[in-house]
């Protein structure tokens, strides 16, 4: 079958290959809903290194999406389910490392095509069912999982006395995070840290919000989770790093194109643990959907995604990234292609 | 229910390159039209699909259909195509009568099995369009300007370009309007309507239209063929 496969060519132009797939032993999937993430963005307004986008275009965005089962000969899947795809692939089994950060993975839409497809054929487990969630909430699925991914890593690597957690950053990536650890973490005092007073207001449901400039002397974290990524990241690192008690673990999470200065001397003297965080796995994909079951969590979620009109034509692919560029959270958008 | 069904009955008069009807020369490497077919097979809405083949190559048609999708052979039905387009939208219509039974909220996805790159979306909205409206059509706006010539040496007019769409396929029909107009056709006028939407225009039935793709070409002519080719990346033929 012949297979439409919408690819950015260069910044800002996307063009069509036609791609021809096998659909035997595989589960094809008819993508229904889309989110859009920063790293797609990077991509369609060129701010990626000349050399990465010369390697890695043309190249189909979206790695964050929900769709349709229509054929899955492996008898996985029945046809008409709902379900979330991962766009992380590992080729080598490692019973150590996480499938995320496993040697030999690769990861669609860096690289590889990502969702921007008619069909998207993937092995059935690269396919999760999402049955219960509402599809609009499904497209963000992956992006929970990632909040999902770091949250349980912290749950195995910081110390027990979690008192009060720290997340910096006022944007989609915090306050995911945030859900998830208001929801797993009940006992912690959430307090999000963050640079937009309008964007903090959202975070109802953490215990304390506050403005970068406006932290307290004697304000104390047990632990910390970082969400600015870019130049923000630095400050933000700093901060913890001061902010932090004895032993606290700093789980790094914003993408930052630049190298970051970070003052090792405190973070020695504290014996901090600082932790890198990534994309997800399916492990994390399904304790994400199980989350996202819940209509509580459903509801939270609902309030930062804003859902542009669908893309029927290959011109709306660049209208809703440019919609994007204008909303505060995130951009989701039903696939009519 | 809705039924897709494959115009697949030409002997591939104007290829010239092979003995073989075009639809079953090979794309990448799979025959045309089983690439047709695969995407009807992945558009959950369409319960059968009817494949019209000339006579002489039904047997061929299900050698195809067991090599390449033997896992729907259920789903597949092959039926003797007739001595023209209309004639043999005509025969599927009547098979699918003996199978299913007549009933007036049948849908009929008509397409031709040499445009292997029509989309899911085009498909989709035939159907919702021909639940709605009874009939549809898929067109492209025409990018060339068109002129009319009575005579065929100075032109006659030249339409508003605006107004002037090409027509692809899929064209799709409440079954029981298509098989009423045909059936009401004169002999004379049978040999003239040879586009199922035309007799529909002719006989002031509204046709809606559905937006097609630049890329859901008909693979017709040795150009096309070699284009089709170049799009999916394939080996050329010559």
């Amino acid at each position: 079958m012949i297979n439409y496969v919408y690819q950015l060519v260069s910044p800002q132009v996307f063009s069509i290959k036609y791609q021809d797939i096998d659909f035997t032993g595989e589960v094809i999937v008819r993508p229904r809903y889309m989110a859009v993430c920063h790293a797609d963005q990077r991509y369609f307004l060129g701010q990626r290194d000349p050399k990465v986008l010369r390697k890695k275009l043309p190249m189909a965005l979206i790695h964050e999406c929900c769709g349709e089962v229509v054929s899955d000969k492996t008898g996985t899947f029945r046809p008409g389910q709902n379900v979330v795809l991962i766009p992380n692939t590992p080729t080598i089994p490692d019973d150590i490392v996480f499938e995320n950060y496993a040697k030999g993975a690769y990861f669609l839409s860096s690289g590889h095509d990502g969702f921007m497809r008619e069909f998207v054929n993937l092995r059935p487990d690269r396919v999760v069912a999402c049955d219960g969630v509402p599809p609009r909430i499904a497209a963000i699925t992956e992006f929970v999982s990632v909040a999902v991914h770091a949250v349980t890593r912290f749950e195995m690597i910081s110390h027990k006395r979690r008192n009060t957690i720290g997340i910096w950053g006022d944007g989609s990536l915090s306050y995911t995070v945030s859900c998830v650890l208001a929801k797993l973490f009940p006992e912690s005092r959430i307090v999000v840290i963050g640079r937009n007073e309008r964007k903090l207001a959202q975070f109802s449901f953490a215990h304390r919000t506050l403005l970068t400039g406006e932290v307290p002397e004697d304000f104390e974290i047990d632990h910390a989770f970082e969400c600015c990524g870019g130049e923000g990241s630095y400050y933000a690192i700093d901060d913890v790093i001061r902010y932090i008690n004895p032993q606290g673990t700093l789980m790094l999470m914003g993408v930052s194109e630049n190298k970051v200065a970070i003052n090792t001397r405190d973070v020695l003297e504290k014996g901090m643990t600082l932790v890198g965080s990534s994309r997800s796995g399916r492990a994390d994909f399904e304790r994400a959907v199980s989350l996202m079951q819940e209509s509580a969590f459903q509801n939270r979620l609902n309030s930062i995604i804003y859902e542009d009109r669908p893309v029927s034509a290959i011109e709306d692919i660049s209208r809703v990234l440019e919609t994007d560029l204008n909303t505060p959270f995130k951009t989701v958008f039903r696939w009519n292609m | 229910m809705i039924f897709g069904a494959i115009l697949a009955g030409g002997i591939g008069s104007r290829m010239h390159i092979s003995d073989m009807p075009k639809q079953f020369l090979p794309l990448d490497d799979k025959p045309i039209i089983i690439h047709t077919l695969e995407k009807f097979l992945l558009c959950p809405r369409i319960d059968a699909i009817y494949i019209g083949v000339h006579p002489n190559w039904l047997l061929h048609m299900q050698d195809l259909v067991d090599r390449h999708v033997p896992q729907y052979r259920d789903k597949i039905h092959i039926a003797a195509g007739g001595g023209d387009r209309n004639e043999t939208i005509l025969n599927i219509i009547e098979a699918i009568e003996k199978d299913f039974g007549p009933s007036d909220d049948h849908i009929i996805v008509t397409h031709d099995s040499v445009r292997p790159f029509v989309t899911l979306r085009i498909l989709d909205e035939n159907i919702d369009a021909a639940l709605r409206y009874g009939a549809v059509d898929t067109v492209i706006s025409a990018t060339d300007t068109i002129v009319v010539s009575e005579d065929g040496k100075v032109i006659s007019s030249i339409p508003e370009r605006r107004k002037i769409y090409q027509g692809q396929t899929p064209q799709s029909f409440r079954m029981s309007l298509l098989k009423k107009l045909y059936l009401e056709l004169s002999e004379d006028e049978k040999a003239v309507l040879t586009d199922a939407c035309k007799i529909c225009v002719v006989r002031s039935t509204p046709v809606r239209l559905v937006e097609g793709e630049v890329a859901n070409l008909k693979i017709t002519t040795v150009s096309d063929y070699k284009i089709a080719q170049a799009m999916v990346g394939g080996i050329q033929i010559d």
